[in-house]
């Protein structure tokens, strides 16, 4: 047992990963940096990204398979697609989720599309890794998560792990997997730990996990919204009341079965979701509960989303804008009493 | 020839901006503001150079490395700085930050954290100068790494179908983000682009800001002259890391050195006999300059925080629910 960053966990499900399979590659921009500069020391891998996610593995594997890009995304996320229709296994880096806008073509229309319309006989065996979130002072656009954005693409799968344990056996499947993969890495969450075995194995897509037992309410937590959840968690231990958290790490596809069994067993459900409000993660994860699980249900399910705004930059309007764990331990005791 | 204002004009742009972004760093070293710093060491006469050849109600679109051309531009120091301490006084009410400086009174039209947004923005700025048969020039600022994004293609491609007499201004500093200019471009000269286009193209030296001036006043009056746009592509050296905080570690040192001897604020003080600013006179400009950033950053730093609930304002002109809280 080794504790490990996530940063550094998912390192490793890389280094693992190339070291594998030779088809996987990686492309990004600076996702080693310093391109240009090798003749003078110390200049190459002069970033691994703009959290340093990717540090070493230029070094390791060169940059044939370890290739910085051009701000272009467009061009190397299509690129990525027919890299993996004809074999290799590229992994593509999105310096931040918020930039999906400039490549979301090819993740909507080709990615996500070609095995369907061109009928199935090819795969798109890539992996876009993104960091998402807010709480980093970081404005409007260097903050948004959009996690149903890619959710709502029929063909794509997103996993959005919480922890380091999640963030390296996620990253391993997806990697492995045959279909396109948005994975989800959470700015505030990067330097987070938790024990992760040097030998864990790969943890499937579409099976959620139960973070903590409980069973007067279900707290439904989307990736960082697991913490402010355990936090509330604890505080409402001290008052005698039992939460259930439920941490489904992928969200298409969706482990529909782990989350009805803990509503059934509280009938008080509470979502917990950084994004925006209409059409996320939190609207449809209450749609289905209310849909499968009506008569299990003893109150309407409790959406804790930030606000329907872009994220301001400003502290206290940024602080306002994440649900906190007070909102959390709020709702809990709303419905507690009904 | 210059008009003596507009000498001192320049004089008092250029070294304001380089003693901001001096005290950003220093600040950031000392991390009292919240957020991302991009500071334009080394891009000063640039921003001083095509600003001095505009008028404050014409058009730019800038990115985020913003602070020189929003101060060039004319918005004001202490929302300047406000903005970038989180402050309800910014100018964007706290809620922009650094990345986004920008003031629509002053001719801006925003100031983009998304690589090559700016140009097509611009263009739609002067397509509406066109269509009213108004005369605003429009210029769009964007660095060499946004030359290989397609949406600076897309509006490169349209402004010249069009016959729109934009001015793209491409500061080629040497880096995008981490990686070196050299090793990106595919071609000989980065404004070799523009050939494929059939675009007007002119490089100047961005660190002599009255080779930029000069550039960009002939470039904007030709470009209206014959109704076409022009990429403008000036040559300077980023001394930034690409954030505040970067390490820097792909910059060789003897290649800052170098650079070093043609600093943009090295060669505006070399330069100021030739345009009859005597000793005196600069001593007092630059006093001037210091004085009004530290009184700025002073002004900032007593300035209230926005309200929690501030967030919910102006997301629309008009919606007819309350935004969910």
């Amino acid at each position: 047992m080794t504790i490990k960053t996530v940063k550094d966990a998912i390192n490793d499900a890389l280094v693992q990963s190339f070291e594998e399979d030779k088809n996987v590659i990686l492309m990004g921009e600076d996702i080693a940096g310093g391109k240009g500069r090798e003749q003078y020391q110390g200049t190459q891998d002069a970033w691994g990204g703009p959290f340093g996610v990717t540090q070493g593995l230029y070094t390791k594997f060169g940059g044939e398979r370890v290739r910085d890009t051009t701000i272009a995304e467009a061009g190397f996320f299509g690129a990525a697609i027919g890299a993996a229709m004809t074999g290799l296994r590229p992994i593509v880096e999105l310096m931040y989720v918020d930039f999906a806008g400039v490549c979301f073509d090819q993740m909507m229309n080709q990615a996500a599309k070609v095995r369907y319309m061109f009928g199935g006989k090819q795969k798109v065996p890539m992996v876009v890794r993104t960091v998402v979130g807010a709480g980093f002072r970081a404005g409007s656009e260097h903050s948004q998560t959009l996690y149903s954005l890619y959710t709502h693409i029929p063909g794509l799968k997103v996993v959005a792990p919480y922890d380091a344990y999640d963030a390296k056996g996620l990253l391993l499947s997806s990697i492995k997997d045959d279909d396109p993969v948005i994975f989800m890495e959470h700015k505030r969450l990067y330097m987070t730990s938790c024990e992760v075995p040097d030998d864990l194995k790969p943890i499937p897509l579409g099976k959620g996990r139960i973070r903590k037992e409980g069973s007067d309410v279900t707290i439904i937590a989307i990736q960082r919204m697991n913490l402010f959840a355990e936090e509330a968690a604890d505080e409402l231990e001290k008052i005698n009341i039992s939460c259930e958290i439920v941490d489904p790490r992928t969200y298409s596809p969706l482990d529909e079965e782990l989350i009805f069994q803990s509503v059934k067993k509280t009938g008080k459900v509470i979502v917990v979701d950084e994004s925006n409000p209409k059409c996320s993660l939190a609207s449809e994860i209450s749609s289905l509960i209310s849909e499968k699980c009506f008569s299990d249900l003893k109150a309407a399910v409790i959406k804790i989303t930030a606000p329907h705004t872009p994220v301001p930059f400003s502290p206290p309007m940024e602080d306002f804008y994440i649900p906190s764990t007070k909102k959390i331990i709020d709702a809990v005791k709303k419905l507690k009493d009904v | 020839m210059i008009e003596k204002e507009k000498i001192n004009w320049i004089y008092k742009k250029i070294f304001t901006i380089r003693f901001f972004e001096e005290r950003i760093k220093k600040i950031a070293k000392e991390k009292t503001v919240p957020g991302y710093l991009h500071t334009c060491i080394g891009s000063e006469a640039i921003c001083v150079g095509v600003m001095a050849a505009l008028n404050q109600d014409d058009w730019i679109s800038s990115t985020y490395r913003n602070h020189g051309h929003a101060i060039a531009k004319g918005c004001e120091l202490n929302e300047i700085t406000s903005e970038i301490y989180g402050r309800k006084t910014g100018i964007c009410k706290g809620r922009g930050g650094s990345m986004h400086i920008s003031d629509f009174s002053k001719g801006m039209l925003g100031s983009f954290g998304i690589v090559a947004a700016g140009p097509a923005v611009v263009l739609g700025a002067a397509l509406q100068e066109k269509i009213n048969k108004s005369n605003k020039t429009c210029v769009s600022f964007f660095g060499d790494g946004a030359i290989h994004n397609g949406a600076f293609h897309e509006a490169a491609g349209l402004a010249k179908l069009w016959d729109i007499p934009m001015i793209f201004v491409c500061e080629n500093n040497g880096y995008a983000e981490a990686t070196a200019t050299d090793w990106h471009l595919n071609t000989k000269e980065l404004s070799d682009i523009t050939k494929a286009y059939d675009m007007l193209s002119y490089i100047g030296d961005g660190n002599n800001v009255f080779e930029v001036y000069d550039i960009s006043k002939k470039a904007i009056n030709e470009a209206k002259q014959k109704n076409t746009p022009i990429f403008l592509e000036f040559k300077n050296y980023r001394f930034s890391g690409q954030y505040e905080g970067d390490t820097q570690l792909y910059q060789p040192q003897e290649e800052i050195d170098k650079a070093k001897q043609n600093d943009p604020i090295k060669l505006a003080k070399e330069n100021s006999s030739k345009y009859d600013l005597n000793k005196n006179d600069l001593e007092k400009i630059i006093n001037e300059a210091k004085e009004e950033v530290d009184k700025a950053f002073d002004f900032a730093d007593t300035q209230p925080w926005p309200q929690p609930e501030d967030a919910l304002e102006e997301v629309y002109v008009n919606y007819p629910v309350e935004i969910n809280r």
